[in-house]
């Protein structure tokens, strides 16, 4: 079975295709950008430290008795939501002294069963304002490092054009997903932190596959234009580009179906992730390199011995 | 061609098979247990684990099996209402000696236990339990022992007969004395007293300054986050908690896990509490020097109580709540110093009326302030007694509810905390959020994973098939590696599985898409596998050093769920590279290997 005909001549790089790629993922970058700086994220309390409950209810639960009953209790800064399912609801609260997340606990507790349900409490979560800093820091910071490694990576297998083409797109696709996050005001949370910088790996991995056929190419076809050699390759990996995209979102589709709402952040998070990194590893990837002036000269000089660099694990 | 050598079969099989065997106990799940581990730490042997199982049988209770695990004793039973009976009896038997708690235990057949073999442990979001960090106060841990240095130097210069004053600032503590000629000799007590300390002179010519040297407050740091830690886990055990987990963090803090504990409540009290007691008598002139004026908790009355400690709690060896004419009481045993120091005082002290001084270091919001916040001590005079007669090291104090009484026995006997420790972070899951995030996250897998498998094989044909056996396999590696590091499965880390099964057919899907183009080019069908699976491999090699770089970065600096994920993923890239590249070589030599072919059903 085929999902594409065997030989596609898509010209993925003509110069008006590259400038409306271009274009729409500067238009895509800053959209994230500006809604990162206006709207800004919805925080976790892994980030803003805070309490957290999540209880269950035998039947619907009422939103609003709840919300009365804790300002009642003088927790006026209470967000109160549904979480998932109808008889679930969550309760967020910003730092507070040690004790309270118990005596949240104790009002909710009260005014469900004051109403004749029995209440599960499913999790409390309290966490410091500080350790919320810090893990908001360990986040940034393990985005930071991966970033700077994978160009040592690519510069060293490959060559500094196609490391800045890669860097580009793994912050395009970053910056993309996490900017997805503030437009659609999604949950935040360390796992999404997590799920970024395996779409950074993801991705990446797109990418340096199409390097790795476009440095074949580069040889094979001599005296083809960068550009014709770029756009063979591309289209030569067309057909593994959207397989694995596919099968991986297949599995992501049932995590985020199956997984319940805790992981929910997490899988999407992935999937637009995803979608984000298969484009930009066509595009921006190789538009960056092509805007660099990459050139199959640019391979042979730096590589001095091929053969010791190609028994790399 | 595309025939491997019968020893490279034979390695292939074999690793596939201690996979197998190592995912293995993953397949039994699990059974209500009781856990008997001695609070000293000795291993049980089989005489023991006889005489446990005597002692349920005794109450009408046949465990469904019994054995030792890591010097522990487990005794399984066929439902619940056994296993509380079973609890009930042992706690009443060895409570003493052994922390019994009720748990849960794999269903392992004997010879997969003789092997050694076992699950891999589930994590906190998976099973239920409390996840608690700890933050140790490292200034009250200085300041105390600053306490200690002026009194101790105070003391040592008066038995010089040096005219001084000690004040303690913060943590220096100057000393000043009448005039110049005697810096000398109270340099030389102070250095006879402790030779490490740092000494420079004050700015008028008679004061000496003293503070704690850098490799001190450093040393001072560890002995109080490492007696912190074993006090913690004496408490720990106290609560009857199977498989509690005690550690170091970083400089300053203490993770605690407690699988299985619901209420938070009890727990976190208990844990944070830094209460003690001290018994100073009363300074019934008043006017002693060094003696202060302590509240008295409820009706009690405040006194002046003189300077020097009788006894203190850590120098309790025994505590254990009890009644007395109605009276909620602690019976207390001393160490032999204290009993010394008591028996002494006593002596010489008969008519007179001694205080119980119970202390407790609490944190508290500053109003208006939020996320701030202040330590604060309570001392207070929970009993005062006039000391009837001469005794040593056991006596009881009073002045107290039932309640407190048994929570101050259980930190009394599970020693002091050298410094405060404050919560920073503290989650718990109730048991049916864990299981349905284990319900949820292995749902997710197998329908994950049956897409991807129905997906191959419609569009690889034979191939597929075999890519699909890789994937399985996959699954099991990662299982088996996760059971033999001991490392916990969390729903992060479920995720973490169900993204490599979507991206382990990568590499395949690599090779097989190569061993086409090559079949379009011309190449016989031998050939096209051959150099498909040459071709493709410095793809996949960079592909997944890439995403390993960014599995690593995760695992290193990531915590909690973020590193639960790491874990799953760099092992499942690993053994990823194994299954795809070697595994399907393997299967695909066997089958089509060496022998004439009209096309390849890829």
């Amino acid at each position: 079975m085929q999902i594409i005909s065997k030989k596609t001549h898509i010209d993925f790089l003509s110069p008006v295709r590259r400038k409306a790629a271009v274009a729409l993922s500067v238009v895509f970058v800053v959209v994230s950008l500006v809604s990162l700086a206006t709207r800004g994220l919805d925080f976790g309390i892994d980030f803003t430290g805070g309490i957290l409950l999540e209880v269950g209810y035998e039947q619907a639960a009422d939103l609003e008795a709840i919300r009365g009953s804790l300002a009642d209790a003088g927790f006026t800064d209470a967000q109160v939501q549904l979480f998932g399912r109808d008889t679930d609801v969550l309760v967020r609260l910003p730092p507070q002294p040690e004790d309270s997340a118990i005596q949240v606990r104790d009002q909710l507790q009260a005014t469900l069963e004051a109403g004749g349900q029995k209440i599960d409490l499913r999790r409390m979560e309290t966490v410091s304002a500080q350790i919320g800093s810090e893990l908001a820091e360990r986040g940034a910071l393990a985005m930071v490092v991966a970033l700077l490694l994978i160009f040592v990576y690519v510069m060293i297998r490959f060559q500094w054009k196609f490391s800045a083409g890669a860097v580009a797109a793994l912050a395009h696709d970053a910056i993309v997903t996490v900017g997805f996050f503030s437009i659609f005001q999604l949950p935040f949370d360390l796992t999404v932190v997590a799920a970024v910088l395996a779409v950074i790996g993801y991705s990446l991995n797109d990418t340096v596959v199409a390097f790795d056929r476009i440095r074949e190419n580069f040889f094979a076809l001599r005296g083809v234009s960068a550009e014709d050699a770029m756009n063979t390759s591309i289209n030569e990996m067309l057909a593994r580009t959207l397989i694995t995209g596919l099968t991986t979102l297949l599995v992501l589709v049932a995590l985020l179906v199956l997984g319940g709402e805790s992981i929910a952040p997490f899988s999407i998070a992935l999937i637009v992730g995803i979608i984000v990194g298969t484009y930009s590893s066509i595009y921006t990837a190789s538009a960056t390199a092509l805007m660099l002036n990459v050139s199959p000269q640019d391979l042979i000089e730096p590589i001095k011995h091929p053969e010791m660099i190609d028994d790399l694990p | 061609m595309n025939k491997f050598p019968l020893w490279l079969n034979a390695l292939v099989l074999a690793i596939l098979l201690a996979g197998c065997l190592f995912a293995l106990p993953n397949i039994y799940g699990s059974v209500d247990a009781v856990q008997v581990a001695d609070n000293d730490g000795v291993a049980y042997d089989e005489q023991r684990l006889a005489e446990f199982v005597r002692t349920v049988e005794n109450a009408g209770v046949t465990p469904e099996a019994a054995y030792l695990q890591d010097g522990r004793a487990v005794l399984r039973f066929h439902s619940t209402e056994e296993q509380e009976a079973a609890g009930e009896r042992l706690r009443t038997a060895y409570e003493r000696e052994a922390n019994i708690a009720a748990t849960l235990a794999p269903k392992l057949p004997a010879w997969v236990r003789d092997l050694g073999l076992k699950p891999m442990s589930l994590g906190l979001d998976l099973r239920g339990g409390v996840y608690v960090l700890l933050e140790v106060d490292m200034d009250t841990a200085i300041d105390s022992r600053m306490v200690g240095y002026q009194q101790s130097f105070d003391d040592r210069l008066r038995d010089a007969k040096i005219r001084h004053r000690v004040d303690l600032n913060g943590q220096t503590i100057s000393i000043r004395l009448t005039g110049p000629e005697d810096l000398e000799a109270a340099r030389t007590v102070i250095r006879r007293t402790d030779q490490d300390v740092l000494i420079s002179d004050g700015a008028d010519g008679k004061t000496l300054i003293v503070r704690m040297s850098e490799a001190q407050i450093q040393a001072r740091q560890d002995f109080a986050i490492e007696q912190n830690i074993t006090t913690l886990r004496n408490r720990v055990n106290e609560l009857g908690v199977a498989e509690p987990l005690v550690q170091r963090q970083g400089a300053d803090r203490i993770v605690i896990q407690l699988p299985g504990v619901q209420d938070p409540n009890k727990i976190k009290g208990i844990l944070s509490a830094t209460a003690t007691v001290e018994f100073r008598l009363v300074d019934q002139s008043g006017g002693e020097p060094g003696s202060r004026r302590y509240q008295g908790r409820g009706t009690e009355p405040a006194q002046m109580l003189k300077r020097s400690v009788i006894a203190s709690g850590d120098q309790i060896i025994d505590a254990s709540a009890g009644f007395s004419e109605g009276q909620p009481q602690v019976n207390i045993t001393l160490d032999s110093a204290g009993g010394e120091n008591m028996l002494r005082t006593t002596m010489e002290n008969v008519g007179k009326p001694m205080s119980t001084v119970f202390i407790e270091t609490r944190r508290e919001a500053v109003p208006g302030q939020p996320g701030e916040f202040r330590k604060l001590v309570r001392q207070e005079i929970i009993s005062t007694a006039t000391i009837q007669g001469v005794f040593k090291d056991r006596f009881r104090i009073t002045g107290l509810s039932q309640g407190e009484a048994t929570d101050l026995a259980l930190l009394l006997r599970a020693g002091a905390l050298a410094a405060p420790v404050y919560i920073v972070d503290e989650r718990t899951v109730g048991p049916t959020l864990g299981q349905d995030n284990i319900d949820r996250g292995f749902n997710a897998i197998k329908i994950g994973f049956l897409a991807v498998i129905i997906f191959m094989a419609v569009y690889y044909r034979a191939f597929g098939l075999i890519a699909n056996v890789a994937l399985l396999s996959n699954v099991v590696f990662i299982v088996a590696m996760l059971s033999i590091l001991g490392a916990s499965l969390t729903l992060p880390g479920i995720a973490g599985i169900v993204l490599t099964v979507g991206m382990a057919v990568d590499a395949n899907v690599l090779i097989f898409e190569r061993i086409r183009e090559e079949l379009a080019a011309g190449a016989s069908p031998q050939t096209a596998i051959n150099s498909g699976y040459e071709k493709a491999l410095s793809s996949i090699t960079d592909a997944n050093v890439t995403t390993l770089i960014a599995a690593v970065v995760l695992f290193s600096i990531g915590t909690g769920p973020i590193k639960g994920f790491a874990i799953t993923l760099l092992l499942g890239i690993i053994t990823s590279m194994f299954t795809a590249i070697v595994g399907t070589r393997t299967i695909v030599n066997l089958i089509f290997g060496g022998r004439k072919l009209q096309s390849v059903p890829v």
